[in-house]
């Protein structure tokens, strides 16, 4: 258990260590910098509220990775499935002003869960019936729902005075229950959470989830024993795909409340991240994505503070993917015993005692 | 007009194209390169950094060409020495270049609000040649890096189909087993090229900012090295065939602005998305799936 929190925690120190390197090099102070992240995120109720409201989104779109990892299914496009289903909840969302809440936003929440499933769906589709790489395809549909994010809100979404690139805003009666105001904490964070838990024994306490996780380790294999990949792969990454719409239109009811040119900042992207960190843990996820979310919130602080752009942030989820990967990997195995083999063919009889 | 955009579909297709031809011959060896996107972000920089504080194109190219080379070796680090997945690194590089081009780009530029400019390489017009009507200044009177891209399309060609050294380079995706049973560095091989295609995604980013734009923004490469990944793919792994597919990806960039710039009724957003989804139609329909080499994307280890 150690070894789980050990080495992330390490890659974090790690990453830390040259980030510094980095802002000495700009003339940035590494501890002006740090401190001012900090601040930013936790610094306050508002501030700790805020980064718990930024790591939502993250806790979505990193299950829908840790899902589509575990079953090798190498996922790139949540930002895409985020967006579309964010599109679909605020395509509907104005349109159910005076339902029952709890109906309204089921509805919302549904629509935008679909609306990931089947763009992911096309991707897990075209793999499983035409061997199309899902790399690729995940990342081109991540330029096009872009494109039809963009669209939506200057054509049919716009707004009715058609003056501003966004949309009419959804139902007060579809927008999501919140907790605390001023604060934005909200029911979204608590679905997150709970899904949380879903995937968890999902992934590690069903049958389903066993053949999913089988697949991943071994695809060839797996078909050998009879577990039907084909269909595997389509349902795993329309849930991956349902999983990141959900996160979309989570933040369209919660947060937004409209949907702008703009839904994600790269959410699909960190998760990949997150969910490295958390090694697909759907538990370890809730907490990789709030030490990434407190990182978002203070970077705007640390803007403010010390003059470095906030994708500084981007730098340090890089480098601890980065690190953590060449911590973890296996490979450090064969290099010792290369090196063992390279010792032994240069003494052979130490070699032999040691035998 | 259509002089114009014939002029600018074999421009736009030229960062492309060299990004394609780097990522064919890794790809060849057995690695599926991702980061490529951040490699053209970080060369498409760093050259233009390189102009700005020098003056000099060749040293900005230098500049554009070592950074991508940079990002390429931390790849090869990670997933030819210590076996880790290709599509995580290969991501996580590409975050990696977006974050430091960003940093950088906004603690020199972005505070200070001078301008990021730099005077661009010049098209150097080929005599008479160019003076042809439609055809010619599409092909002779363009910047020295579109020849080179060009020129470097029969010499891949030749080096991959007809060189032992292809050859070699093919045996390391196909059977690194059994390459390396036959004697020969699988490694070594996979490192050189990822250091040549480094090389190349440098000068197709270098492209961008010294020959095209002339400056920065955030994120300039724009997809284009995911294009390049399909661009390989469409291009059925033979360096005329990526040419050609970096020509329809031109095409379609050119007529989307050329599009704008008329102002139809067609939402210019279908044109900008027109060439992702292409490639996915293609990759799906078309085909080309069953060339790829046998150790795509497996990690070997030597033991």
């Amino acid at each position: 258990m150690l070894g789980t929190i050990g080495k992330p925690a390490a890659a974090i120190a790690l990453a830390i260590a040259l980030i510094s390197l980095v802002l000495l090099a700009l003339g940035a102070s590494p501890a002006g910098v740090f401190i001012a992240l900090w601040q930013g995120a936790f610094g306050n109720w508002i501030a700790f509220t805020d980064s718990l409201v930024k790591a939502t989104p993250l806790v979505f779109t990193g299950l829908a990775i840790a899902v589509a990892f575990s079953a090798a299914l190498w996922n790139i496009g949540a930002d895409g499935q985020l967006v579309i289903g964010a599109i679909a909840a605020g395509a509907v969302g104005p349109f159910l002003e005076g339902w029952p809440r709890p109906l309204a936003l089921s509805v919302v929440l549904l629509v935008g869960a679909l609306g990931g499933a089947g763009w992911s769906g096309i991707c897990g589709y075209l793999r499983a019936r035409r061997n199309t790489n899902e790399v690729i395809s995940t990342i081109m549909l991540n330029f096009v729902a872009a494109q039809i994010l963009s669209w939506t809100v200057h054509g049919p979404l716009m707004e009715t005075s058609r003056a501003y690139p966004e949309s009419m805003p959804i139902a007060s009666s579809a927008e999501m229950y919140m907790f605390a105001p001023p604060t934005r904490l909200n029911a979204g964070m608590l679905l997150a959470l709970l899904l949380a838990v879903a995937i968890f024994f999902f992934l590690f306490r069903s049958a389903a989830g066993f053949q999913l996780r089988a697949m991943g380790k071994n695809r060839r294999a797996a078909n050998f024993f009879g577990i039907p990949i084909a269909s595997i792969t389509i349902w795993t990454m329309a849930l991956s795909g349902a999983l990141a719409g959900l996160g979309g239109a989570v933040q369209i009811a919660a947060i937004n409340h409209r949907l702008y040119e703009k839904v994600s900042p790269g959410w699909g992207f960190e998760a990949i991240a997150i969910a490295l960190v958390a090694r697909l843990n759907p538990l370890a996820i809730v907490a990789a994505a709030i030490f990434f979310g407190a990182l978002d919130n203070g970077s705007q602080a640390m803007q403010r503070a010390e003059g470095v752009s906030p994708v500084l942030v981007q730098v340090i989820q890089a480098m601890v993917i980065l690190i953590l990967l060449a911590f973890d990997t296996s490979a450090w195995g064969n290099i010792r015993d290369a090196i063992a083999r390279g010792r032994a063919t240069q003494a052979p009889s130490e070699a032999a005692a040691d035998a | 007009m259509l002089e114009a955009f014939l002029t600018s579909t074999i421009a736009m297709a030229t960062p492309i194209l060299l990004a394609a031809l780097g990522e064919l011959l890794v790809e060849e060896t057995g690695i599926i390169n991702i980061g490529i996107e951040g490699a053209m972000l970080a060369g498409a920089f760093f050259a233009l950094s390189g102009v700005y504080f020098t003056g000099s194109v060749a040293i900005g190219l230098m500049c554009g060409i070592g950074a991508a080379i940079a990002i390429n070796a931390m790849l090869g680090a990670l997933v030819i020495n210590l076996a880790v997945n290709q599509v995580v690194a290969g991501t996580a590089l590409d975050i990696l270049a977006a974050g430091i081009t960003g940093v950088f780009y906004r603690r020199f530029f972005g505070i200070t609000g001078k301008a990021f400019i730099v005077t661009p390489l010049r098209a150097i017009g080929l005599g008479p040649l160019a003076r042809v009507p439609i055809l010619g200044p599409m092909l002779f009177d363009q910047s020295p890096l579109v020849y080179f891209a060009f020129l470097l399309v029969p010499v891949i060609g030749w080096m991959m189909r007809r060189t032992r050294y292809g050859l070699r380079l093919r045996a390391a995706g196909e059977r690194p087993e059994a390459a390396d049973a036959l004697g020969l560095h699988v490694y070594s091989l996979r490192w050189q090229a990822l250091i040549v295609s480094g090389a190349l995604t440098g000068v197709a980013g270098a492209f961008l900012t010294v020959a095209y734009a002339n400056t920065f923004v955030e994120n300039i490469s724009a997809g284009r090295g995911f294009v390049a990944l399909a661009v390989v793919i469409l291009g059925r792994r033979n360096a005329w065939g990526l040419a050609a597919a970096s020509i329809l990806f031109g095409a379609a960039m050119a007529l989307q602005f050329g599009l704008q710039a008329l102002g139809t009724a067609i939402p210019y957003q279908l044109f900008l998305a027109l060439p992702y989804a292409l490639t996915l139609f293609v990759l799906a329909f078309v085909g080309g799936q069953s060339s790829d080499p046998s150790a795509l994307g497996v990690p070997y280890s030597r033991s």
